[in-house]
């Protein structure tokens, strides 16, 4: 089994090893406060779900690396394809992260969903593997076009398990489009390990089967994931076809905030991976590297939590969506009789019983 | 006798089961280690081990596909759907293998499974985790649909379900999980070695309510709203409305569906899921089919609205409320 792909040591006995190609400090520091807004914004959508102000909560803490630095390693014109567990990584291409807390707050409409073609990140998918099919699509596509545009999108260990999953790497790899496929292998699926899950000792290696290549890296170590991805971001923009990472990492916390953990494993055993989760890990590197003072450090945190604090703000003065909310979007031309139907009686009914 | 929830009830059941008879195994997305995510299979690993108590890959299609490969060896495999709109990726096996098992072998080997559903809104659960797929399933021939609304049926429908030779589709009303606890006899009644016909007695619709001047047909966690709506309607309209709840969805009990609406003359269908091609069109067509003669006024239905399940923070927009219920009656009654 291949050793995954690490770039920033431990400080002591485990060397950093250089900075990837195409990372300026200015880079380093902007892929930094990436890596912090994800850490502020999951934080803090976990205390308001402990708080009751939005519903269920699929936390990350501890992926982020897995999400910004693929993210980091497209351009903004390509396209990103986020699970569930990815749901904040839109407010890294300008959505509004209030959208995404409507989103965990039960709201539809523009309160809880944002565009797609805005940021070039396509909706959260609740539904497993689904959306895989979807970013060979638009790879595909782009490909029809005559252009360049990337596609990347994430799956979980659990994911591979899935038809969907298969159907489009070797879609990708037939037709070669620029897809890469970002498994982050957290080695729980809920309660299921990965060792349940699949026989291979590695995701990667699935990748043989649809002749394309795979790279295992550090999931906890973003520029390990940010530089894997460079590489297959590349070699999907000038025609090499798709590729599969492997982000492996642990699931830190519990599947969701409805989860309990100490149903089906040994918490120890997080608390063994925790000391590499990624954001304290970068900031160490990039002080080791004289890149990151305290001030600066201190700077970022402080813009992040500004930055979600207003976001949370921003919830609170949302009027929540009417009931129009429900027929609307539905389709996108006119909405057909039995919704027109729908709409008057239950707008009728609220007005008998005063909302 | 004890006092037990939906939840306790169908784990009750499957203990049972898989004591009576070697065949069952039970299998699905973290059903043995956890327990499943609604703890309907808590304690079955311990009591019958790995082998038969299965924690599968996430894979639905494979789930039931698998499961008909094993239940054509002779295994009688529950499958556990973790919630509603996941059945989607098993779509394919359910509506091309399972329902079609017994009339490719000539009635020789049918799929033997149950496909259990947790199925439903009013749980503030993200999105697809409240859907309500059943008309799907009925409308494919060689499945059966079976929806318990009390603890006690859901235990005894299960048995049932696991000894019926065809593939049954259980849908479990979530919203009732936990709602409340009833007496469920200890002893199960249902042998599922020899239990030819217990099924289909449990999919017949059992009164919930018991009245002259409206038949209100409901299944599922509706059942409850309607007996509650029916309540109103004595006090605030002097109207006594029945409440049939189906059970069986398909087949439906078109005998005590048209009794009831011949006997009172105005029926309303209630159900969760969207209006159109939904069960309460089924419902509603046989009743004037079979019983135009006697009735008072057109069959009416109160239902979710033709949209996606919405986010949850709109989700009592969507559900049929007491209210609601309540409305769609008046609306038959002055008809
Ligand atoms: C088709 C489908 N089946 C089941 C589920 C329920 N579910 C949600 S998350 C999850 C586990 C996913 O594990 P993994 O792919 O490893 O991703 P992770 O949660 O670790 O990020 C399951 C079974 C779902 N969302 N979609
Ligand atoms: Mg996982």
């Amino acid at each position: 089994m291949d050793e995954p792909l690490r770039i920033i040591g431990n400080g002591t006995d485990v060397p950093d090893r250089d900075v990837p190609d195409g990372l300026t400090d200015k880079d380093l520091i902007e892929l930094y406060r990436w890596l912090v807004l994800l850490r502020t914004f999951d934080e803090r959508a976990v205390a308001l779900q402990r708080q009751g102000r939005i519903g269920t909560y699929p936390l990350y803490w501890g992926e982020e690396g897995t999400q910004a630095g693929p993210l980091y390693a497209c351009s903004d014109t390509d396209w990103v394809f986020p699970s569930y567990r990815q749901c904040a990584v839109a407010t890294l291409r300008g959505a509004p992260p209030s959208v995404i807390l409507g989103w965990c707050r039960g709201y539809g409409g523009p309160a809880g969903f944002y565009n797609p073609r805005t940021y070039r990140v396509a909706p959260i998918c609740v539904p497993i593997a689904t959306h895989l099919p979807h970013a060979v699509g638009l790879a595909w596509a782009a490909k029809i076009r005559g252009e360049d545009t990337v596609s990347l999108a994430w799956i979980g260990d659990g994911g591979t398990s899935e038809g969907d999953f298969h159907e489009a790497l070797n879609f990708a790899s037939v037709f070669k489009t620029a897809t890469v496929f970002v498994c982050v292998n957290n080695q729980w699926a809920i309660s299921t390990p990965v060792t349940r899950q699949m026989a291979t000792a590695t995701v990667a290696e699935k990748a043989a089967a649809y002749a394309m290549p795979a790279e295992r890296v550090d999931g906890f170590d973003p520029l390990a994931c940010y530089d894997a991805a460079r590489r297959a971001v590349q070699r999907a923009r000038e025609g090499g076809g798709p590729s599969l990472i492997e982000a492996f990492c642990y699931r830190l916390g519990p599947h969701g905030t409805a989860d309990d953990p100490r149903l089906y494993r040994d918490d120890r055993e997080a608390e063994r991976w925790r000391p590499l989760e990624p954001v304290g890990r970068m900031a160490s590197f990039l002080a080791r590297l004289g890149v990151l003072d305290d001030a600066t450090r201190d700077g970022i945190a402080g813009e992040a939590k500004d930055r979600v604090a207003a976001a949370v703000r921003e919830l609170e003065a949302i009027e929540p969506p009417g009931p129009e909310v429900l027929f609307d979007h539905v389709y996108a031309g006119e909405r057909p009789w039995s919704l027109e139907e729908g709409l008057r009686e239950l707008r009728a009914l609220r007005r008998r019983e005063g909302d | 006798m004890a006092q037990l929830n939906m939840v306790e009830a169908l784990n009750l059941g499957l203990h049972q089961a898989m004591r009576a008879d070697e065949r069952v195994v039970v299998m699905g997305e973290d059903i043995a280690s956890t327990g499943g995510v609604f703890r309907v299979t808590a304690g079955l690993k311990d009591a019958f081990g790995e082998a038969r108590v299965i924690d599968t890959p996430l894979a639905e299609s494979g789930i039931v596909g698998t499961a008909i490969g094993m239940s054509i060896y002779g295994l009688r495999p529950v499958a556990e759907v973790q919630f509603d709109a996941f059945v989607y990726p098993a779509f394919d096996q359910i509506v091309v293998h399972a329902a079609r098992y017994a009339w490719r072998s000539a009635g020789t080997t049918p799929a033997s499974i149950v496909i259990r559903i947790p199925f439903g809104g009013g749980v503030r659960a993200p999105e697809l985790h409240s859907d309500s797929p059943e008309a799907l399933f009925c409308h494919v021939p060689g499945l059966k649909v079976v929806c318990p609304t009390t603890p006690a049926d859901a235990r005894d429908v299960l048995l049932a379900a696991i000894a019926d030779p065809d593939p049954v589709i259980v849908m479990e009303p979530k919203r009732v999980y936990r709602a409340g606890r009833s007496e469920v006899p200890d002893e199960a009644p249902i042998d599922i070695a020899d239990a030819d016909g217990a099924l289909a007695e449990l999919m017949r619709a059992r009164v919930a309510r018991d009245g002259d001047d409206l038949a209100i047909v409901t299944y599922g966690a509706t059942t409850p709203l309607c007996v509650a709506a029916a309540e109103r309607l004595e006090a605030e309209h002097g109207v006594s409305a029945e409440v049939l709840d189906l059970r069986g969805l398909f087949p439906l009990d078109v005998e005590a569906i048209t009794e009831a609406a011949s006997r009172c003359g105005r029926a309303l269908v209630v159900h969760e899921a969207p209006r159109h091609a939904g069960l309460g069109a089924e419902v509603s067509s046989l009743i004037h089919e079979r019983a135009i003669l006697d009735l008072e006024a057109p069959v009416l239905r109160v239902t979710g609205f033709d949209v996606p399940f919405p986010q949850f923070a709109n989700e009592d927009d969507y559900l049929p409320s007491v209210e609601r219920i309540v409305a769609g009656a008046v609306e038959v009654l002055e008809f």
